[in-house]
């Protein structure tokens, strides 16, 4: 893999661009592999990329049904952040954020990491009573937020409309090394180095199958032939289910849709993220100047990739009440996303009733923070045959022990 | 958006006028059951790619609970029916085999 650098753009701008190579090969399945991962996302990369990393395990498979990133991955309001309120998901999405920090470096490709600041408003007495209690687990976790007062907000977000009509800004939780990160990228830097380790992407490849006997996993039928494994691994988010039934279990999950929009281009307005679960909507801009925008769930279950009207019209009319000035805006587009919902709105990182099958899913609507950390944690998982410290809490069995990790209040709508 | 008919007052309205109560024709276990048995009843779902057997509630109408089948691929609304029933009614699981042939929904077919 030739690396990507500043000496690089000059050499090929001298060039007229003809010597940039694939960022990642795109080879036929082979017959058998040690290991292989289902769901060419963002977990599912992460997964193979510190496989080899971390383990050395470099033969590897990724299989992906459409395109590489192209599920949730690519449809996410691409928020970092990891101001949790159990001490196993602060320490997961922590590690997370954490290694969001270096990742441009460790993948030799800019993820645009942008630690730019999350706010998540208060609205209520409930919500502050709620962030004050979060900022002190937080502060205890080792995670730096802070709670801060309207005028604070009010410094760090001039376009905020603090005496909303319904839900007045009472003040907010706030992650100073939060942000934002460019999802695509993720998706592309893992794949560019899991490809350089040797490992196959492999693209337009449905799982229609998973072959087992005796308990264990031995392979998967695919639209492209069957493949052999030692062992497998399911990251495939809203189709985790389908998955499941596939190799004859069932999950403690959920799948609906989630829905975001992004307006036309405006000039910069806003340098941080703001969340306002209250009244259901959050928003920050992108680098282009887009407001990116993210709205709450679907009451059903949902496989389309597309939401309900009525939604969208909630969160923007949220957003109009926090921010005014966003009732001048166009919106430019609109898509939705099939997000994993567990019970206690916590992930599931475990064993399968299949020795050799394991699985990372029900992230529901905040996953995409949690790539790099998820992807570290499913790897130790799918080596050792065991959960490591970091997914140790977060197996399957805490739904028959009654050991939830329970986030649905701390971090219950948006993410 | 999702078209329902409420099966007890026979209203037909969109789906803001009615609010999703998940799978349905779940067997409910108390006290004394099983933890397996538990944990089933209260996490375990079906979610399935295809036609989904739920509950819906009238809540912006008569308030009343009933079920619905319907696909999860497609957001075809199959029908509605009474909420007082074990299995879904024999014409609704006519439409299902017509429209989804070979359909199974756990132990229904």
């Amino acid at each position: 893999m030739r690396r990507y650098s500043a000496f690089a753009v000059a050499r090929e701008a001298a060039r007229f661009h003809t010597g940039w190579e694939r960022a990642w090969r795109s080879p036929a399945p082979k017959k058998k592999y040690d290991v292989i991962i289902v769901g060419a996302g963002g977990h599912g990369l992460a997964t193979a990329f510190y496989l080899g990393k971390n383990y050395g395990i470099t033969n590897v498979a990724i299989l992906e049904k459409g395109w590489l990133g192209g599920g949730n991955t690519g449809r996410n309001t691409t928020i970092i952040r990891s101001n949790y309120l159990q001490d196993p998901s602060a320490a997961l999405y922590e590690k997370a954020r954490s290694l969001y920090e270096t990742m441009s470096q460790d993948l030799n490709y800019n993820v645009m990491f942008s630690p730019r600041g999350v706010i998540m408003l208060a609205q209520t007495e409930h919500e502050v009573r709620g962030y004050k209690r979060t900022a002190h687990a937080n502060m205890l976790q080792g995670v730096e937020t802070r709670f801060i007062g309207p005028e604070e907000v009010k410094k760090l977000v001039p376009i905020i409309n603090l005496a909303g009509p319904r839900y007045p800004v009472l003040g907010g939780l706030y992650q100073a090394r939060g942000g934002t990160g460019r999802h695509d990228a993720v998706a592309w830097g893992y794949a560019r180095a899991c490809s350089d380790m040797g490992m196959d992407i492999i693209q337009q490849c449905e799982v229609t199958g998973v072959r087992s006997s005796g308990g264990k996993v031995t392979g998967v039928d695919t639209t492209k032939g069957a493949i052999d494994c030692d062992k497998l691994g399911l990251v495939v988010a809203g189709n985790s289910g389908a998955l499941a039934n596939m190799a004859g279990f069932r999950l403690p999950i959920e799948s609906v849709a989630l829905q975001a929009l992004v307006s036309e281009p405006i000039k910069p307005c806003m340098d941080v993220v703001v969340m306002a679960n209250t009244v259901h909507g959050y928003m920050s801009q992108s680098d282009k100047g887009e407001m990116v925008i993210g709205g709450g769930t679907d009451g059903f279950n949902n496989y389309t990739q597309r939401g309900s009207f009525h939604h969208i019209e909630e969160t923007v009319r949220a957003l109009v009440e926090t921010f005014p000035m966003v009732s001048r805006l166009k919106m430019l587009r609109q898509w939705g996303g099939i997000v994993d919902v567990t019970g206690d709105r916590s992930p599931v990182i475990g064993k399968t009733p299949l020795g050799n099958c394991f699985i990372n899913a029900g992230w529901g609507t905040g996953g995409f923070k949690a790539i790099p950390g998820g992807g570290w944690a499913t790897a130790e998982l799918i080596a050792k045959g065991e959960p490591g410290p970091l997914a140790a809490e977060f197996g399957m069995e805490r739904f028959i022990e009654g050991r939830f990790i329970d986030e649905s209040v701390a971090a219950g709508v948006a993410h | 958006m999702l078209i329902l008919e409420c099966p007890y007052c026979g209203v037909k309205g969109e789906e803001t006028e009615f609010h999703a109560g998940g799978e349905a024709h779940l067997k409910r276990f108390g006290p004394g059951s099983s933890d397996a048995d538990f944990e089933t009843y209260l996490f375990m779902r079906e979610n399935p790619k295809g036609v989904h057997l739920e509950r819906w509630r009238h809540a912006n109408g008569c308030g009343k609970w009933f079920h619905a089948a319907r696909c999860t691929m497609t957001l075809e609304v199959f029908g509605t029916y009474s909420a007082q029933t074990y299995e879904p009614p024999q014409e609704i699981k006519d439409i299902l085999t017509a429209k989804r042939p070979g359909w199974s929904w756990r132990n229904f077919k």
